[in-house]
């Protein structure tokens, strides 16, 4: 196993930067309110101005007055750690979101597919500075000593035991990961490096620090385990970006729209799915938010397409009053097919089968908006038929009972219940057919069938009843 | 011939004004007189077809039927999207179509199109047959292009009002009645010819 820790240092500033354009602006996160209220991040430009982290909020106010102040948003924090597990998934299999602030991925099994160590990081920033998230990286044989190598050392990846504990070795005792009591107390003890720990026999060194620290110290070598619970992706993709300001105008936001369909995105290639349908709400201060659905024809996953379609309707929408949220959907995630074709494959790239065609209709028109028919063996034109639903195809022996014996022609088209011949009749052509049948079941029907050419040439199919020269009754068409 | 002229006269592209249009894969219609006037020689594959009849009942399916009931047979799925009424299971079984292989979808006006361009555009059917009432020519063109990209048949069934409004489809039939003749109004690949098209075998 070879684990890949992503560490996000500024996970929490990164969530409310990259849903902001002015990104560059100050900005600091707080926690408390009132006269309470500190900072718990600055951006680099707030930090440019003597911001940091543990200032309370009124002395950062004092030192840059025009600074933005954001209240951190713990939840926002999880489902932005949510998103990247989800992004992370389409790296590896096995993603633990267990850490606070760090990703652990297994890439030996990837590192095949994308082409060894070196790509697959380079793979994993360019995603994440695309993104717009601070990352770090390291790569261990143990899931602990790459969380403790990506806070250390970024870039390093290590493959065997040996350089590992060198590595390790070098590290003081301050990053090892262990609790800020037990590092105060092996520096006391005048241990400064790992190295110092770990030639240190076993049971005394646990006597002094306790068996919490000696167990962190065997993760970080890999002689102790540590069961780690993987993410799995959800089946619904449900974000909602809080916009900075109250916008009517269409225009600005696009930059949000843009961005949460990056996301989007970003989570159908970690599922390897695509999306057919998906619907955005564009949140109002007042009344029920404005809804867009958007419905494609094949799934796709293209965040510039997506893109371009998603701004097409929204240029499309009035937007009754400032847009002050935006929210994706999508609950229908198809598999999405790559386009590819086989090489003697003559059908058309986008070829779907059948079944799936008819899955994609039903699922816009209603579960009984597809159906075959079937003969049925009765008489009465009413009941000659039967729907049904897909493949079942009708019996052989009620078609050929019926078939067999001689029937005047029928109509090709039926109409679900008669009405009455509007047309006027030119002449008769052929009939009365006499059907009579259903005097056991209700539904009894006496009559007498004609096919009819119209004035203006059209050959009907109409009865009266039997014994009655009333007006005719339209069955059907001989179209 | 040059290199770049024969595929697009061998496509029905590019015609030329005199000598006979090339005969290439097309569906027979199953009534000689017609085959004998479409520069295929029936309905061309991965095409719009577009019947224009004055009213129901004049004789627009029977001059289908014979090409469906080959298409069914074949095996795969011919398709009507919300047909105006329901078809007869008896007249089309005897008319040699395989009923397994029809299938219906009923949908309204708007969501017929769509349905439609679905059904031309995924190249699961062999034909789509569809009803389209008020359709712009920008529908058309999607429904041409989506006949060409999946490589399907497809059939437009159409008023014959319609018949002023410019179309994509690569063959118009106008039906005419008393007595019923067809009218070629277009087809790719060829003149259309003067006269019309006597079919006793479609009156009777």
């Amino acid at each position: 196993m070879q684990w890949a820790c992503i560490s996000f240092p500024q996970l929490a500033l990164d969530d409310v930067l990259r849903q902001r354009s002015d990104g560059v602006a100050p900005l600091v996160l707080f926690e408390g309110a009132g006269s309470r209220a500190r900072v718990c991040a600055a951006n680099a430009a707030a930090r440019h101005h003597g911001l940091h982290a543990g200032q309370s909020l009124t002395a950062a106010r004092a030192l840059y007055p025009r600074v933005n102040a954001v209240e951190h948003d713990a939840a926002a924090v999880e489902r932005c750690h949510d998103f990247l597990a989800a992004w992370a998934y389409r790296y590896s299999s096995q993603v633990c979101r267990t850490f606070p602030g760090v990703l652990l991925l297994e890439v030996r099994a990837s590192f095949r597919l994308f082409g060894g160590w070196p790509a697959l990081q380079a793979e994993l920033r360019r995603d994440l500075v695309a993104l717009g998230f601070e990352h770090r990286i390291a790569a261990a044989p143990h899931p602990h000593a790459a969380m403790v190598l990506a806070g250390a050392r970024d870039g390093c990846a290590i493959e065997d035991a040996a350089h590992l504990l060198d590595a390790l070795g070098t590290l003081p005792v301050g990053r090892s990961g262990l609790d800020a009591s037990c590092v105060e107390s092996l520096q006391r003890m005048g241990l400064r490096r790992l190295r110092q720990l770990f030639v240190l026999p076993r049971a005394e060194l646990g006597r002094r620090i306790g068996a919490q620290a000696l167990l962190h110290l065997d993760r970080l070598r890999g002689a102790a385990t540590h069961a780690l619970e993987f993410y799995r992706p959800p089946d619904v993709f449900d974000r909602r970006i809080e916009l900075p300001f109250n916008t009517a105008s269409h225009e600005s936001l696009l930059f949000p729209l843009r961005r949460l369909l990056r996301d989007f995105s970003a989570f159908l290639a970690g599922r390897d799915g695509g999306a057919q349908r998906f619907s955005l709400a564009f949140e109002h201060e007042r009344g029920a938010p404005t809804g867009v659905r958007i419905g494609l024809l094949a799934p796709e996953r293209d965040p510039e397409l997506l893109f371009a379609i998603a701004r097409a309707r929204l240029e499309r929408t009035r937007l009754p009053e400032p847009v002050c949220g935006l929210r994706l959907v999508s609950d229908e995630l198809p598999a999405f097919t790559p386009t590819r074709r086989d090489l003697f494959d003559t059908r058309p790239q986008q070829a779907v089968t059948w079944e799936a065609l008819r899955e994609r209709l039903r699922a816009r028109l209603g579960e009984q908006a597809v159906h075959g028919l079937a003969l049925h063996p009765d008489h009465r034109p009413e009941r000659a038929w039967r729907t049904h639903a897909g493949t079942d195809a009708p019996r052989a022996s009620s078609v050929s009972r019926i078939t067999n014996e001689p029937l005047p022609p029928r109509p090709t088209w039926l109409l679900a219940r008669p009405i009455p011949l509007r047309e006027r009749v030119k002449r008769i052509l052929a009939g009365p057919e006499r059907i009579e049948s259903g005097w056991w079941d209700g539904a009894d029907m006496r009559r007498d069938y004609y096919v009819i050419e119209t004035a203006s040439h059209q050959r009907a199919w109409a009865f009266r009843p039997a014994g009655d020269d009333g007006p005719f009754m339209l069955q059907g068409w001989f179209a | 011939m040059s290199a770049i002229l024969q595929p697009l006269i061998e496509n029905g592209r590019l015609w030329r004004g005199q000598g006979t249009a090339p005969r290439h894969d097309a569906l027979p219609t199953g009534f000689d007189a017609l085959d004998g006037v479409l520069p295929g020689g029936g309905w061309p594959h991965a095409a719009l077809s577009e019947i224009l009849f004055p009213a129901d009942g004049v004789g627009e399916m029977r001059l289908l039927l014979p090409a469906l009931a080959t298409l069914s047979r074949e095996g795969r799925p011919v398709v009507l999207v919300a047909p105006p009424y329901l078809p007869f299971p008896a007249a089309w079984i005897a008319a040699g179509v395989d009923l397994r292989f029809l299938q219906i979808v009923q949908a309204g006006e708007h969501d017929a199109m769509w349905a439609a361009e679905q059904c031309l555009r995924s190249a699961a059917c062999a034909a789509v047959l569809c009803w389209p009432r008020q359709a712009d020519t920008a529908t058309l063109r999607r429904l041409q292009l989506a006949a060409e990209t999946g490589q399907t048949m497809g059939f437009l069934l159409r008023p014959s009002a319609a018949t002023v409004q410019a179309s994509m489809a690569a063959v118009r039939i106008g039906i005419e009645t008393g007595p019923t003749r067809l009218r070629v109004l277009k087809c790719r690949g060829g003149n259309p010819p003067a006269q019309a098209v006597a079919l006793a075998s479609l009156a009777a």
